[in-house]
């Protein structure tokens, strides 16, 4: 699910230049190394960003994107064992401009050993008011294989649809805000298959046994599932040459997940040659209907969860970035160049997702010490604008 | 809850949309606005990255797709 959601941001973000109306994007090149360590997973790699106009009024872009996965999670702790995987993820986008319009068209495709997804957007955005508003109405449409690493025959098809709009103001000459409403279905194309195309293959829900330990058995989604995401953000330039950026989000889904987060961001420059921005986000969500860290008892529901993603929890995330802007003429052939650095550091608490790793004869079942999750993200990259 | 939010908004877009609306920023007075410190978006695969990482760790989808500054001053 993880990679379908990035999936769509990723083709909306290449697709994007979405509220900067009668402007088409930079031409650039961002490289990117990008790493992730926590909870047990590593997962590293490299992304690459070409961004190229073609006349006054196309401009196109092309993404190349790699996970290199070693996991070793709690999930796989308990009931499986660690694994390597690769990820590759190829996109291309473009976009045309007409008088105060911009018409945005987008492709991309995700592989991995097990899983494979094709997502196409298109979207158009529109000025007024002197380009104080810009309007934009998004749709993408993907179709998902999901297969199994131990069964060949295993196969689901899975179709995403999503629908965006978003709409951005220039408030005051120091202040701009931004709206954007998401609603994306999955849809499982088989409804006689008994595993839904939303389950993860190989994740277990636990069940007491009745005689004071539990067992595992598979779990079972629904076939669907519809959410709704309204965000709102506003970025104001401070009285000295600085800005805050403020962000709030709340999501709800079919499932019966509700969340909301909420973001700070300070961007202060140095002389001028650097950047340094500190961010504080807070996010909370709550459990999904079916969601339950130890059943009663096997096949107690029509659909079980054990997936802590689904399950309530509240994290903190804590970032600092620098960017130090190479001196012009420094790197030949491009106009301005930046190095850049970014650490966000993730505290997740979960509130129903028990620690099964412990041994039977110190916790009795369903009296493990909650699980708590510590995660490091590295984003270190070059851009370069020609 | 959010569809009667996104309605409420919706509504005030429209009700202003019915009355003759100057642009209240002049062109002139959009230097700020177009500094690079108020972009949404100044790293698309960097922020696109972050977002990922949050998807992967939250059921939460959606709702940040804001870019760009939406002056067209550049």
């Amino acid at each position: 699910m993880a990679v379908i959601n990035r999936l769509l941001l990723l083709a909306l973000a290449l697709a994007s230049g979405f509220l900067q109306a009668a402007v088409l994007p930079d031409e650039r090149i961002d490289v990117l190394y990008h790493g992730y360590d926590g909870g047990g997973a590593e997962i590293n790699g490299p992304s690459i960003l070409v961004r190229k106009n073609l006349g006054a009024s196309v401009s196109v872009a092309a993404n190349y994107y790699v996970d290199m996965v070693s996991s070793a999670s709690i999930d796989v702790q308990a009931t499986a064992s660690p694994y390597s995987e690769e990820r590759k993820e190829n996109g291309i986008s473009g976009q045309y401009l007409v008088d105060r319009s911009t018409i945005s068209l987008g492709y991309t495709r995700s592989k991995e050993n097990d899983y494979d997804a094709s997502t196409y957007t298109f979207g158009i955005d529109q000025s007024f008011f002197g380009d104080l508003t810009t309007l934009g109405f998004g749709v993408s449409f993907g179709e998902d294989v999901v297969g199994q690493n131990t069964d060949p025959t295993y196969e689901r098809n899975l179709e995403r649809r999503k629908y965006s709009f978003n709409a951005s103001q220039i408030v005051t000459k120091n202040l701009l805000a931004s709206l954007s409403f998401d609603s994306v279905s999955d849809q499982c194309l088989d409804l006689t298959q008994d595993e839904s195309c939303l389950n993860n293959p190989y994740r277990s829900v636990r069940y007491l046994s009745g005689t004071g330990g539990y067992l595992y058995q598979s779990e079972l989604y629904p076939h669907t599932r519809n959410s709704d995401a309204l965000g709102l953000r506003a970025i104001y330039y401070l009285p000295y040459r600085a800005s805050v950026r403020a962000e709030v989000r709340q999501f709800s889904d079919s499932w019966g997940v509700d969340a909301d987060n909420f973001e700070l961001r300070y961007l202060h420059p140095y002389r001028e040659q650097w950047l340094f921005e500190v961010k504080y986000r807070m996010y909370k969500q709550t459990g999904a209907d079916f969601y339950s860290d130890l059943f009663p008892y096997r096949d107690a529901q029509n659909f079980l969860a054990r997936d802590k993603e689904l399950s309530p929890f509240s994290s903190t995330t804590i970032g600092l970035g620098v960017t130090y802007k190479v001196p012009a003429g420094f790197i030949p052939w491009f106009e301005k160049s930046t190095v850049n650095l970014n650490w966000d550091k993730f505290d997740i608490d979960y509130d129903d997702f028990r620690d099964a790793r412990v041994s039977p004869t110190d916790y009795a079942a369903g009296e493990e010490p909650l699980y708590s999750l510590q995660a490091d993200v590295i984003r270190f990259y070059l851009s370069f604008w020609f | 809850m959010i569809l009667r939010c996104l309605l409420f908004i919706v509504l005030l877009f429209s009700i202003a949309a019915c009355s003759p609306i100057k642009p209240w920023v002049k062109p002139y007075e959009r230097q700020k606005i177009a500094d690079e410190i108020m972009s949404f978006e100044r790293n698309p695969i960097a922020d696109s990255y972050l977002h990922h990482v949050y998807d992967a760790r939250e059921a939460a989808r959606g709702g940040d797709g804001a870019s760009g500054g939406g002056c067209g001053c550049n």
